[in-house]
């Protein structure tokens, strides 16, 4: 056995990422994982959102929709078409595992349902990940995973007090649910082996995020504690904030004793700061900490942000140098852990593909192959892996089931 | 739904790994802290209430409670007779610190080759980094995170309740249960090695990609959205409101449409869209190509429109609209949703240390129509000692009351 999923089949409908990028983790350990498209409705990340390659927009040149779908195969199916549904049935027959992540309610519309797929699949376990979840009152509401990243909270806890929220980039808490979705479905998986029974997990993406900020849901329930942004302080470590560097760097840096801040005080080669009695404690440092601020930030400014981190690390203090999206690709730990993997893709070229954070010591995950273009894969999912005739599978594309 | 329910686990992590076993517990394994004699020194990290910590009863609760001390030979000892009835180890010990322990992944795989053991690291076990101090701050700084978030020039931001050991915890979840997998057809267990860093690289979304296509570098712009227009135009994502603020973002697209079209005749129900604004035909509205000017035209009347309303009016508005935003919630308002409260997120859980119940966020998912439950409280300082030691791996309870190696 060569990869850890090697015998795991997964069927995805659906797109964008909080479905998608948990096959890709999926696929990247071994499990064979098909992506149903159609090409009236493909992955809204194939022709919504920038990057393009060139900046030109088509089907196949997304840098979105390459990021999550790598390691996938590819196929189109018309859902719209009863002999589009009734192929879908039989992927879903041939596979272990089917995400889907459409509005709740859509893929019953479309005959495909959990009660309706165990008919012909009893063991089926199936993942839906939505906004909300499969139930009450706002199951339906369509949401993007950025604007939910507020409304769990997270926006609000980022930025700096008085000032406003700020935002997280993406769809931040749509990677959680992709966590915690790939962790519902290997549990699953797992406990079909064992017992043959399939399993229907219903996964609101709002609650999931939620598990990320639980101590201070808890702190709300304790003493009715409201938990707001405080830029980059933290009770229980002074100095702890990015301090600017040259060419528009900065270098994250704590100290969370007063030993560490001594060890940081030498290793700046500040006497002048070991003297200086208001930050001799923790206590003193947190009520000094604009000034305490200014005072590193004065000396890191002139600084080279990588070289700074790799000197205070050798003294013993905490630091980091903040990484922008091309130093990630330069990051000598990054490219020791080799979370990049280039491939070759028909429109996109040789480009990069990320690897998920763990790796296993016996079956190490990697990127099998470059993300599929649209409908790339239909021959060999449905005459080789379906068995469907060929003479078939013609007059079904004749009639427009693969469009 | 115990769909873990054969497995048992010990979980040697500080904080950047508690996530994990809570994970595992959650689906039914039996996960079992170890805890130094005298207790976890993480039990006394912030929110604190009283004497307790939330962030340790958060994210310990469904486990059970052992103190044992590892260091020693007959520790040692202990410990191998209680891996010999386990699956996984977890583990968030700096790189190294296992072997210095004689407990190296060599040497439990040899006592238990089925073991999957899970070493959780803020940079991994191999590498340059491997050695180096990060907490959350480190950490999201050398995911590239904190890049992304924060005024445009301006200082990178964390988000204020650390969120690496999230990250860290929940993929370590995924790569445990991918060994799970393996194990499962082999028999063979193996050593998941997981990086924090690499973990919150998950969150930064397709961010990476702008530089790997094109060579263009996302930045952080505070409250705009960019990289969506063909002429640098940046739209507005948060507005103040009477209570706080709204995360509202004119999209284009079929849902985009929707949501505009919808917001204007709210507006307008309330006599505050203009005319202008009420001629604009959003279906040919293009907001790739659209021009800054435009975007600021339009973005007045809404801010002022926004101002008027509180987090809740906006919520039940692009409800019963079904517009896209949301409000940015606060955990007040969270606590008082409808949704979680309509799905039974919420669950009451005796708290011993505080002698009350605190509402916990419960379960992550509903399985076969069953949420996932907390069973078990977070644990006392060695709180199952007999349990473990006495009942179930049979040694006599005078060994373990006399011995220093598991006072409580």
């Amino acid at each position: 056995m060569k990869d850890a999923l090697d015998q795991v089949k997964v069927v995805e409908f659906g797109g964008y990422a909080a479905g998608p990028c948990i096959g890709k983790y999926l696929a990247n350990f071994g499990a064979k994982v098909v992506h149903v498209e159609s090409a009236q409705h493909p992955d809204g990340f194939r022709l919504q959102y920038p990057p393009f390659k060139d900046g030109e927009v088509g089907v196949n040149r997304s840098g979105c929709f390459a990021f999550f779908n790598d390691s996938k195969y590819g196929v189109t199916l018309n859902l719209k078409h009863p002999q589009g549904v009734k192929l879908a049935r039989r992927l879903v027959e041939w596979a272990d595992v089917v995400i889907e992540n459409m509005r709740p309610g859509a893929i019953e519309r479309l005959g495909l349902g959990y009660e309706k797929l165990r008919e012909h699949n009893s063991d089926l376990i199936m993942l839906s990940t939505s906004n909300m979840g499969q139930t009450g009152p706002h199951a339906a509401h369509p949401g993007f995973g950025s604007q939910l990243s507020s409304l769990a909270g997270f926006t609000h806890l980022t930025g700096e007090p008085g000032g406003p929220p700020h935002l997280l980039y993406g769809p931040y808490i749509d990677f959680i649910a992709v966590a915690y979705g790939g962790i519902a479905v290997l549990a699953a998986l797992d406990h079909r082996r064992r017992t043959g029974e399939g399993a229907f997990i219903d996964l609101s993406q709002y609650e999931a995020g939620l598990q990320f900020i639980s101590s201070a849901l808890l702190n709300y329930s304790a003493g009715d504690v409201i938990a707001n942004r405080a830029g980059n302080r933290d009770t229980a470590a002074a100095p702890h904030g990015c301090y600017p560097c040259q060419d528009a760097q900065w270098c994250a840096i704590s100290c969370w004793d007063d030993e560490e801040w001594l060890r940081f005080c030498r290793a700046a080669e500040k006497q002048e700061w070991i003297m200086d009695a208001r930050f001799d404690t923790l206590a003193g440092r947190k009520n000094n900490e604009r000034e305490l601020n200014e005072m590193i930030a004065d000396w890191t400014r002139d600084q080279h942000a990588a070289s700074l981190m790799r000197h205070l690390q050798s003294c013993g203090v905490h630091a980091a140098a903040v990484n922008t999206m091309r130093d990630l690709f330069s990051d000598p730990q990054i490219s020791w852990r080799k979370i990049w993997q280039v491939r070759e893709h028909s429109e996109l070229g040789r480009h990069h593909y990320r690897v998920v954070s763990y790796q296993l010591s016996e079956t190490p995950g990697s990127i099998q192959q470059s993300a599929p273009c649209l409908g790339q894969d239909n021959e060999q999912v449905f005459l080789e892996w379906l068995g469907l005739p060929r003479t078939e599978y013609q007059e079904l594309q004749e009639q427009g089931v693969f469009s | 739904m115990k769909l873990l329910k054969p497995y048992r686990v010990l979980d040697l992590t500080g904080p950047l790994g508690f996530l994990t076993g809570r994970i595992l517990a959650d689906l039914g394994a039996d996960v079992i802290k170890i805890e130094p004699p005298g207790g976890d020194p993480s039990r006394r990290l912030p929110p604190l209430a009283g004497p307790e910590s939330l962030y340790w009863l958060a994210y310990n609760a469904n486990k059970r409670s052992v103190t044992l001390d590892i260091s020693g030979d007959e520790g040692r000892g202990l410990f191998l007779k209680l891996l010999a009835t386990s699956d996984f180890v977890i583990e968030s010990f700096q790189p190294g610190t296992l072997e210095t322990l004689g407990l190296s992944y060599d040497a439990l795989s040899k006592e238990q080759p089925a073991l999957i053991l899970v070493s959780i690291t803020p940079f991994g076990e191999q590498g340059p980094y491997r050695d180096f101090q990060a907490s959350d701050l480190e950490i999201m700084a050398a995911s590239g995170a904190m890049s992304l978030a924060g005024e445009r020039g301006g200082e990178p931001m964390r988000i204020t309740v650390p969120q690496a050991p999230m990250w860290a915890g929940a993929e370590a979840a995924m790569g445990a249960l991918t060994a799970l997998a393996y194990r499962g057809v082999t028999g063979r267990g193996q050593h998941v090695d997981v990086s924090a860093q690499a973990a919150v690289i998950s969150a930064l979304a397709h961010a990476p990609a702008f530089w790997d296509l094109n060579r263009v570098n996302p930045e952080r712009d505070g409250i705009y959205v960019t990289g969506r227009n063909v002429n640098g135009a940046k739209m507005r994502a948060f507005w103040q409101c009477r209570d706080g603020w709204i995360n509202f973002i004119i999209y284009g697209g079929a849902a985009g449409r929707h949501t505009n079209q919808q917001l204007v005749g709210w507006m307008d129900e309330k006599a505050m869209a203009p005319e202008w604004l009420k001629q604009i035909d959003w279906s040919t509205f293009d907001v790739t190509t659209t021009t800054q000017g435009f975007v600021d035209e339009i973005e007045a009347p809404i801010a002022e429109f926004f101002s008027t309303l509180t987090k809740q009016q906006f919520l039940d508005g692009v409800l019963h609209r079904q517009m896209l935003g949301y409000p940015v919630s606060t955990v007040e308002d969270i606590s008082n949703d409808r949704q979680l409260a309509a799905r039974y997120f919420w669950q009451d859980v005796p708290c011993p240390g505080l002698d009350s119940t605190l509402k916990y966020p419960g379960g992550f998912a509903i399985i076969n129509g069953e949420r996932l439950r907390i069973r078990r409280p977070a644990p006392r300082v060695g709180e199952h000692n007999h349990e473990v030691f006495v009942e179930e791996l049979g040694l006599s309870a005078f060994e373990i009351e006399d011995s220093q190696l598991v006072s409580a």
